[in-house]
């Protein structure tokens, strides 16, 4: 029976604790039905842990999930949901065609194992088994046993991490091939380029907290951020004195220089002009800030453990 | 690497039939222990040297014919082998790498799981009974005894086997379940009426007859030799394998 409605995943205010450790804080974001939603945020921030309720693997705490109108745990998901873990799930003693031709007989109407592995570059290793492959070989292996059943949403957690860059590029496009073909996929990663190159949406969660959410677009063209080179020793208080009231300009390192405002497009115009009065040819100037910078903005630029 | 043709992965999702599942599954357990060099040694070689070796060379002594002491006593060997140490070393790592867990995430039920595991144990105790039936044979074995105590005795003895084997293998790591298996397994092998007849305890005997491998093997040997299926035995292998189904559908922990 076909459910009539737009949200592939629902999650609302979402809790979950280990022992005294709050993972998941009151999580609350939705995925549409055939779209690719990636959410990013640093170790630590709770993607596996509210991916892992999603899958039906851990109970919350509090609040609730939907998935595809059901809850996670209901039986009936199962062929309907693929699951890529963030490792591990291989028999060590199993063969990758024969490991792979076992989950495709859990289902009815599987894709075809051998052109599966054939387009993920495994082919040659299709006799080898699970333990002697390579990390990057059974983390593409582990992809192949999340679709191979035609699911219609996909999970999948960290599914480049420690990938090569072709290994990467075939990833990257089975995952755009989902979506053409109407698979929703939520995927997590700490990979900027990944989520601005796959992400129809981004969710950046932080301890366990919504930070941001929305487009690429949107999440990297709000307030204005405006970064240049040029010579060192600029008069920044007089530029200031030219840009909208509240701008900040800054140079670090010498040389450097970040302008930040309220107003983007007056902001760029005001530092142009600017720039244009004093003879100055503001170098590498660049308007929009990165997915990375928005990320980092957000999250804080101190390393983790 | 080709790019995808539209409508390649278009979602077509639906659970294959229960008895398709549990033969792939069946069929993937068996593979893993017969590809299993360790397990083939646990299960096949040593049961089958013990007995040749026990039989040929004098060392213990035994009442009655040799070859008709031992026989039951390897079947008892081998079928805790097979049921307990074999799998909970299996399930113990499978837990470890996050297989089980894995494989709850696919239309695979539960009870379809136990039941391939289940299937995959039988099948292995099939090629044992015939394997040390057939040396035994070339040996001079003259079994007695009807077919359908052999088989309810191998039953309840599997069944408390794989109770003890999966309350360990589902609850420990991998290698601590490894180590206890084994130690389980030697223990069991010298004190459980195997090697040696638990007359050789002197006044032990009377609770190491209880042991689930002392049940199996003198149940074994009392019908095989004598042609008594003894109650006490059957009733010890019920309460172990009641016990020991119990405390694993409780204690089991899958990842």
């Amino acid at each position: 029976m076909l459910t009539v409605t737009d949200t592939a995943l629902e999650v609302v205010d979402l809790v979950k604790r280990y022992g005294a450790r709050t993972a998941v804080d009151g999580l609350s974001f939705e995925v549409q039905r055939g779209t690719v939603c990636a959410l990013l945020g640093p170790n630590g921030a709770g993607k596996t842990t509210t991916v892992e309720v999603a899958e039906g693997f851990r109970a919350a705490d509090g609040g609730a999930v939907r998935v595809l109108a059901l809850d996670p745990r209901d039986q009936a998901l199962k062929p309907r949901v693929g699951v890529m873990p963030q490792s591990g799930g291989g028999y060590p003693g199993l063969r990758a065609g024969e490991l792979l031709r076992l989950f495709a007989s859990f289902h009815r109407d599987p894709l075809d194992a051998a052109d599966l592995l054939d387009r993920l570059g495994l082919t040659d290793v299709a006799r080898t088994s699970f333990r002697r492959l390579s990390g990057g070989q059974q983390q593409r292996l582990s992809l192949a046993m999340a679709v191979v059943g035609r699911p219609e949403l996909v999970f999948l957690d960290e599914p480049t991490a420690g990938l090569d860059p072709q290994a990467r590029r075939a990833t990257w496009e089975l995952v755009e091939a989902l979506r053409e073909d109407g698979v929703t996929v939520l995927l997590t990663t700490h990979l900027m380029d990944e989520a601005a190159q796959l992400a129809d949406d981004v969710v950046v969660i932080d301890h366990g907290r919504l930070v941001a959410r929305g487009t690429v677009p949107e999440l990297t063209q709000g307030g204005g951020q405006i970064r240049f080179k040029a010579a060192p020793g600029l008069d920044l208080d007089d530029l200031t004195r030219t840009l909208p009231h509240g701008s900040v300009a800054k140079e670090s390192p010498a040389g450097s220089y970040l302008v930040e405002g309220a107003e983007g497009p007056q902001l760029l115009a005001g530092v142009t002009a600017w720039c244009a009065a004093q003879g100055v040819m503001p170098a590498g100037l660049q308007a929009q800030r990165s997915l990375e910078d928005v990320f980092l903005d957000l999250t804080g630029r101190e390393l983790r453990a | 690497m080709t790019t995808w043709t539209p409508g390649t992965l278009s979602p077509r999702p639906a659970a294959a039939s229960r008895g398709q599942m549990l033969r792939a599954q069946t069929k993937a357990e068996l593979t893993l222990t017969l590809r299993n060099g360790e397990q083939v040694l646990l299960t096949l070689v040593i049961p089958l040297g013990l007995l040749v070796v026990l039989t040929l060379v004098p060392f213990v002594t035994v009442p009655g014919r040799r070859v008709d002491f031992f026989v039951p006593g390897v079947l008892a060997l081998a079928v805790m082998s097979t049921a307990f140490t074999g799998q909970a070393i299996a399930t113990g790592f499978e837990r470890q790498y996050g297989v089980l867990k894995r494989l709850g995430a696919t239309p695979l039920p539960r009870a379809v799981l136990l039941a391939a595991k289940t299937l995959g144990v039988l099948v292995v105790e099939l090629l044992q009974l015939m394997l040390i039936g057939l040396v035994g044979w070339l040996l001079g074995w003259h079994p007695h005894g009807d077919v359908l105590g052999v088989v309810a005795l191998v039953a309840l003895g599997t069944a408390a086997f794989s109770g003890l084997g999966l309350l360990l293998g589902g609850t420990l790591r991998g290698l601590t379940t490894l180590a206890a298996a084994n130690l389980v397994w030697f223990v069991l092998l010298l004190l459980g009426g195997v090697v040696f007849p638990l007359s050789e305890y002197g006044a032990a005997a009377d609770v190491l007859r209880y042991l689930p491998t002392a049940a199996l093997s003198d149940g074994l040997r009392q019908l095989l030799q004598h042609r008594d299926l003894v109650a006490r035995d059957l009733a010890t292998l019920v309460v172990w394998a009641v016990v020991a189904l119990v405390a694993a559908a409780r204690a089991f922990r899958w990842e």
